[in-house]
Formats: structure tokens, sequence, C-alpha cells
């Protein structure tokens, strides 16, 4: 996918006009007489319709040509925004996003089901657009363009011809950009007729110079119609940049024009002999322009702006109202590109190739780093130093690059609970907080399923229905929450409810029928909490539509661990539940605390770790008692590395304990030596590995070693857990040819 | 897309005229041009055209006025005679060819 190509940024601009639409319309519902909501819905549609109509999307066009009506009615107030009808924008609204995929070619054709539902919302439309115009049919033109702007009153000094003049030169490179003058002309047929036309050549360098892949097309337009002038900039949407457009209005003053064929240069003769010859302007008007025209008219630019509205600007007389609108309108076009400029669209897999690069970086930098150290040579060593920082910066802001924002992922909410709430019956209000919170693109798009099932749940089983609130002395309307935040190197996402809770005795009772517990075991309520994360637990009294088949807690947790995450579960009876997911911010890089046990390397994610003790000091003091340590009063359990990897600890080594903590969870890790930070490119372990609780992957050290990333979730939950599961790892610990095709 | 020669001093042009063609088509009808003191240009079997084709068709007219030699498009097919129609240039080929009249005035500046 080529991110220059045209098409695709029709798609993204599609994408963000579409949700920029659906956050309008949801707020149209609670407000349902914004006009600048009304008018947004509107802009988006109509934008849509237009560029799709460049492209000759018909599909696009046919479908939002009808939308875009309803929207103009809603708009005069003819037809009210009910909620009914915000439910089928929104569906129209999907159904455009299907539209504009199916046409750039990056999504499935069409279904049938689909194909029904999209003629379905239209008919509901037209019924619609039948009633709405009903009582005025005779006042209100249903022609298919409205005027958007009011054409502007003709000047005291405007020109005779009551036509649109647009005058057109195409950059070089717009042939080359994938678009063609051609499909901008015809496309403008739709808004009117082009009673003259006149196609400029005298761009074209001789037959040597001239490159066929360039364009050297110029057009003198004019254009009988009633549409406005936002309808026409519209239609060169996608070339602005790279053609000089001029858009003259009906009737417009002659000193428009005037600053046309002078802003031109290009021999005001003949260009004034094609506007007379295309009705633009009468042989008097191009007298009385080219009487007036200065003397040093000769080199002028025709693609510089500057001058035609530094001219404009400077134009005070009364008559020159038309013209100082013309001028803020370029002002507030000139704005919006600004804007545009600000953010560069890059193809997510040229950065995706830039971090593994920056990640081989990493490695070889360490390899380079011993290799100075063994030299011993001092200026080596700290020019070597010095890289090592710059690469760890360089490290940090390519990972920055691939940061978003959690806000879009969270926004999408407000429409499921918006629909999931009102097909439950339910009154519930979202609110979102700490949406600014970034984290690696990566991570974003693979938390989405997993959020919507948690919320979906949240919805489904905890919040109430109004009568149960009613009578439990809770408010009759639900509130779901979503907040983020950035926490010791992870990023926390809650979703709170303010529902019935989990209900402990179920759930326990559940976890006996299944075997999970003895019925006389001891349980402590967050062990509780856990098991409804145990495959095909639910305690969902009745299957609905939206969950409680069972299905999913499990998956959720997968999920979420497969990112390297966690999530936990907080529930008071009655007040609500909130799940807490812990990720990781990004899935590439991390800074790791690299530990040695027997003769093998292990990984820490330093994040996790919270201080070193050491083990002998511990044992004098006699803090160590069965699988605990005591630690300042907190008993903390610990696991011997050594033995969860039967290592075998060479004896005399200092044996030391890594406090590492996971969410409120500590527990201690003895390892022999500890062997300081280490950047860790995380290389994924292969699927004979997957399995494995208390790894979570491998690296490459600097000598070419492979280390071991602890799972360090993992490995706590064994260790409260009182014991461990042995977990065994081959010990070819050298990068050699037989151990990368299982470790990569 | 192909250029062939059939019958001499005419050159039928098929499949193609576009931006993806343009280069190879540049190529050859000035390459023609520059054998024939009168060509004809046979667009029938053209399946499609774009601006770029159709400005390589406005160079060779061009060529062949500054040289005093004779073009001449015939048998438009339904894709050329649509672009010309939008472009209104029908009449400029017209002009061209009529070698009594000045060349279009903003064809030569």
């Amino acid at each position: 996918m080529n991110a220059d190509n045209p098409q695709i940024t029709f798609l993204e601009e599609c994408r963000e006009l579409l949700v920029e639409m659906e956050e309008a319309l949801l707020s149209l519902e609670n407000n349902p007489s914004d006009a600048d909501m009304i008018n947004a819905v509107f802009r988006a549609i109509h934008t849509i319709k237009g560029s799709g109509g460049v492209f000759g999307f018909d599909d696009v066009v046919d479908f939002t040509h009808v939308v875009e009506n309803v929207l103009d009615k809603v708009r005069s107030g003819d037809i009210a925004a009910t909620s009914d009808l915000i439910s089928d924008l929104l569906l129209s609204r999907d159904h455009v996003t299907l539209l504009v995929e199916e046409a750039v070619g990056v999504g499935k054709e069409l279904n049938d089901k689909e194909r029904q539902q999209g003629s379905e919302i239209l008919d509901r439309m037209r019924v619609l657009l039948n009633q709405g115009s009903a009582p005025k049919t005779a006042s209100a033109p249903t022609g298919a363009e409205q005027p958007a702007t009011p054409i502007p009153e003709k000047a005291a000094d405007g020109v005779v011809s009551g036509n649109w003049h647009i005058s057109l030169r195409f950059g070089l490179d717009v042939l080359r950009n994938g678009m063609d003058p051609m499909a901008f002309v015809s496309y403008l047929k739709n808004y009117g007729d082009i009673v003259f036309i006149k196609t400029l050549i005298h761009a074209i360098p001789p037959a040597k110079e001239m490159d066929p892949e360039s364009c050297y097309l110029g057009f003198e337009i004019d254009l009988k119609s009633d549409t406005g002038r936002e309808t026409i900039e519209n239609v060169f949407e996608f070339v602005r940049e790279d053609c000089a457009i001029r858009i003259l209005a009906p009737h417009c003053s002659l000193d428009e024009y005037k600053k046309l064929i002078e802003g031109l240069g290009e021999g005001e003769v003949t260009l004034g002999e094609m506007l007379i010859k295309g009705g633009a302007l009468t042989r008097d008007e191009l007298g009385q322009i080219l009487h007036t025209q200065p003397e040093d008219d000769d080199v002028e630019e025709f693609d510089d702006e500057h001058q035609l509205e530094g001219a404009l600007a400077e134009e005070s007389s009364a008559d020159s109202n038309t013209a100082n609108v013309a001028s803020s309108k370029t002002e507030a076009t000139r704005g919006r590109k600004a804007a545009e400029h600000k953010t560069i669209r890059v193809d997510a897999e040229k950065l995706d190739i830039l971090i593994n690069l920056v990640g081989e970086m990493v490695i070889a930098g360490a390899g380079t780093r011993l290799l100075a150290h063994r030299t011993g040579e001092t200026a080596l060593v700290e020019s070597m130093s010095m890289m090592s920082r710059l690469v760890e910066e360089i490290r940090d802001s390519t990972l920055r690059l691939r940061m978003v924002q959690i806000s879009g992922t969270f926004n999408r909410f407000n429409r499921v609970v918006r629909d999931i709430s009102r097909g439950l019956g339910k009154e519930v209000k979202l609110e979102i907080s700490g949406g600014e919170t970034e984290l690696d693109k990566t991570v974003v798009e693979k938390i989405g399923d997993p959020l919507m099932h948690l919320v979906r749940n949240a919805l489904d089983h905890g919040i109430e229905t109004a009568d149960e609130r009613i009578a439990q002395g809770k408010p009759a309307s639900g509130c779901l929450k979503l907040n983020a935040y950035h926490d010791s190197g992870s990023i926390v996402i809650e979703i709170s409810d303010d529902g019935r809770g989990l209900d402990r005795d179920k759930i326990l009772a559940k976890a006996v029928e299944r075997g999970i517990v003895e019925p006389d075991q001891a349980v402590t309520d967050q062990e509780i909490c856990r098991y409804i994360f145990e495959a095909g637990f639910s305690t969902a009294a009745e299957v609905t539509n939206v969950s409680g088949r069972g299905v999913g807690m499990d998956v959720v947790k997968e999920n979420i661990e497969a990112l390297r995450g966690t999530v936990d579960v907080r529930t008071q009876p009655g007040q609500g539940t909130t799940m807490i997911i812990r990720l990781p911010l990004t899935l590439a890089i991390i800074d790791g605390f690299l530990v040695g046990v027997g003769g093998t390397s292990y990984i820490i994610p330093l994040d996790m770790v919270v201080e070193c003790l050491e083990l002998k000091e511990l044992e004098d003091q006699d803090l160590v008692q069965g699988s605990y340590i005591n630690l300042r009063g907190e008993a903390l359990p610990y696991l011997r590395l050594g033995e969860v990897f039967g290592e075998r600890g060479d004896g005399h080594t200092r044996e030391n304990v890594v406090i590492v903590r996971v969410g409120e969870v500590k527990a201690g890790l003895v390892v022999d030596e500890l062997l300081g930070e280490f950047q860790t490119v995380i290389k994924p372990l292969g699927k004979i590995f997957q399995h494995l609780r208390s790894i979570s992957g491998s690296t490459i050290l600097g000598s070419g070693e492979v280390a071991v990333i602890l799972d360090v979730p993992g490995l706590v939950e064994q260790a409260a857990a009182g014991g461990f599961k042995q977990t065994r790892v081959g010990h070819s610990t050298k990068r050699g040819p037989e151990s990368s095709t299982t470790i990569h | 897309m192909e250029i062939k020669e059939s019958p001499p001093g005419t050159l039928q042009l098929i499949g193609e005229a576009t931006i993806y063609t343009a280069a190879e088509l540049k190529l050859g009808l000035l390459t023609q041009l520059s054998r024939h003191d009168q060509l004809v240009v046979d667009l029938s079997e053209v399946s499609e055209i774009d601006s770029a084709g159709m400005q390589l068709l406005i160079l060779l007219k061009r060529e062949a006025n500054e040289k005093g030699k004779v073009l001449k498009l015939s048998g438009h097919s339904s894709a050329t005679k649509e672009l010309f129609e939008l472009y209104d240039i029908t009449a400029l080929f017209g002009n061209f060819s009529d070698s009594s009249h000045p060349a279009d005035g903003s064809a030569t500046s």
C-alpha cells in the first residue's frame, strides 16, 4: 500500500470524517438542536460524496447523496433529528465505511445482506424525504444540489456573466500522482453545465524537453450552476496542492477578473479574448480592465497567490465586498492547509522496519561495546559509551514515533455503549478519562477486542436495569468509566461500572461445581475473582445476545497476556466492578535487568524490579522463613530461579534476591549474580516454547549469547501459589545454528 | 500499446494511450513523424486515453505544424471522442491541419 496514493489518502480522510460524523451524531442525540453538530455531520457526508465523485466511486456517491439530502432537511429544520433518525444515520455511517473500503479496494466486496441493509436505510431515508418536503414542495426545490453558500449579489461593478468562472493550471506532477485533470473536469459536470471550456496547451514545452508523464494542461471553464463556492472548491480538494485554482463567482466584481488576468500573466489579450469567447466578460468589460491595466504588468508568476491576495487586501473601496469575501476564503483554505502540514502520514510498515533496524542496532552496539571493553583502550571505550547513549536515545524516539493516544480506541465505545445499552433497555452513561495517555500502536490495535468484551460484560452483567437500580437507591442511569494512565513503565486501563458487582457466592459455587476448588477449601476474595477468567466459566443466569455464553473472559485474559499484560478484578457487591488491565508500553524493546543463574543469563524487565538484596544477609538476620522472606515486616513469597529452571548453582557465589512487583503483588527471585541493566530487544519465542509459563521471550546479548526474558507475572503467581512447576529450558545458550531455529 | 504502420503513412494506435504508455508513445510518434511528411494517426483502436495521451497528440500536432508537415487524426474511438469533446479540442486539430491559418494564438506563445 502506498501512502502517496491519492485513493489511500481519500480512504484515510473518509475514515477521519466518519469518526467525526459518529461523534457528532452521538452528541446530537443528547442535544438534538445543536446546529454545529448537524453541520458537522452534513459536512462529513458532503465531503465524502464530493471526493468520492472525483474518483468515480458511484456507489459511494449514490448512497451519500440521499443521506446528504436528508441531512440538508435536518439542517433546514424540515426533518427533526429524532433518535430513530440518528440511529439510521449511524447505520448509514457504517454503510458508507463499507462502501468506501470496497471502492478503494481494501475491504471485501459487500455481500447481499449488506447491500440489502444499505437499500433498506435508503428506503427509510427516502420516506423521510418525501414526508419532510411535502408541506413545502412548492417553495423548496428538491434539486440535486442545494446552494451551500448564498451566491453573492451582483456587485456594483459586477460583471454581466451569471456563470462561475474557473481557471485551472495543473501542476507537473498531477498525472504522476495518479490523478487526471479529465476526472475533475468531467466531475464538474455533475454540478452544472460547462458552457465553455478552453484547454490551454501553451505550457507544453518543445518535444525534446517535454516529459510525457508531466502534465502541462490548463483550463478556463465557465460553469452555469447555482451551486456554492464550497462545492466547487471541494471538487478540486485532491489537487488543491498540485494545481493553481481560481474560482470567480457569478457577477463578481470586474476587479476580480482584472486580478485573474494580471495574476496569470499569460498575455492579457489572448486570455481576455478567451474570457469573451466563453461569455465570462463582455468586450466592454474587457476594455475597462485592459484600460486600467498598470504599466508594470510584465513578469508575474501565475501561481503567486501572495500578489493576488495582497492586491485584494489593499482594496478598501466599497465595491470590493465580494473580493474580501474571496480573500478571507483563501485565507481559510490556507489555514486548513497549514494544519494539515503539522503531521505526516507514514506507512506503518516503514516504521516497523525502522524499529526492527533499531533493535538490531541495539544488539550490535552491545556487541561492539563488549569488544571495546576487552581492548582496554580508554578512548575507544569512551567513544563507545557515547555511541551507546545515542543509540539509546534513537531507540526511545523511534519507539515514541509509534506511540498513539488511546482516546481513539476509547471514543469508539461511545457508540458501542449507546447501541448495547439501548438493546438491553438500560440507561448507561459513558465517562472517558485519560484519553491522552499514549501507548504503542501495535498494543492499541490488539487491545480493542478485549476491551470490547469487558465493556459488554459490564453493560450486560454489571449494570442493572433502571428499575433494579432505583429499588436499590441508585440513580436510574448507570455509569461506565474508561480510564487510562501510566504507572511505572506500564499503561493501566480501567473499566469500571457502578453495577451490582460480582456475586462471590455464585462464583464460588460454580468453581466448586467445575472442580476448580474443593468445597471446604479456604479461598480469598481475590482468588474468587480470578475464577471468572477460567475457560467456560459463566454465571449469567440467562444467555443474552451481548454476552453470557461463557466464552470470553478466558480469551480476554489470554489476549492480554499475549501482550505481556495482566488483568485484575476489583469488585464490591452492590457498588460495582473495576477491571484493571496493565500493559507494557511497547512490545519491541525494553530496559532489562540482567541476572545470572548457573551459567545462564536471564532478563527481568527493569520496570518490575523494586530492589535487590543479598540473601546471605537476610538469612543471617533470620528473615527467611519457609517459602517467605520477611522484608521490613512484609511477608513476600520467593522462588529460587535455579530450581525453577533446573540450573545448578556454583555453590560459592553469594546469592541475591531480586524483589519484583507486578501490580500490587511483590515477590522475591533468588539468583546467583546481578549483571546490571541491559537494553533488551525482545525476540519472540518459537511456537515450541509458547506454553511455558516462566519465560516470555528471548534476546541476544552483546557476546552473542541467548538470554531468556522472564515472565515475571507468571513467576510471581507461582511464588504466591507456594510452589513451582519444573520448567526446563534447553542449555544451548550460544547463538548457534541449531538454537536459532527454535529461539528466534 | 502498439503503433502499427498500415497502410504506409497511416499510424494505427492500438491499446491504451495513457500515462502508463506515454513514454513509449512519445518516442514512437515522434520517430514516425520524422520519417514522414504526411501522417495520419488512426485512433479507432485506442481503448483508453487520458490527459497524458492527449497531450502527446497535441504535441505531435504542434511539431508537425512547426516542421511544415501535415498531420491528421482519423477514426476516433469512443474513448478518444469523449475526451476530445470534454476538453473541446477537436477544433484545435482542425485548425492545425489548415496551414493557411495562423495556428491558435495560445499554442504558439
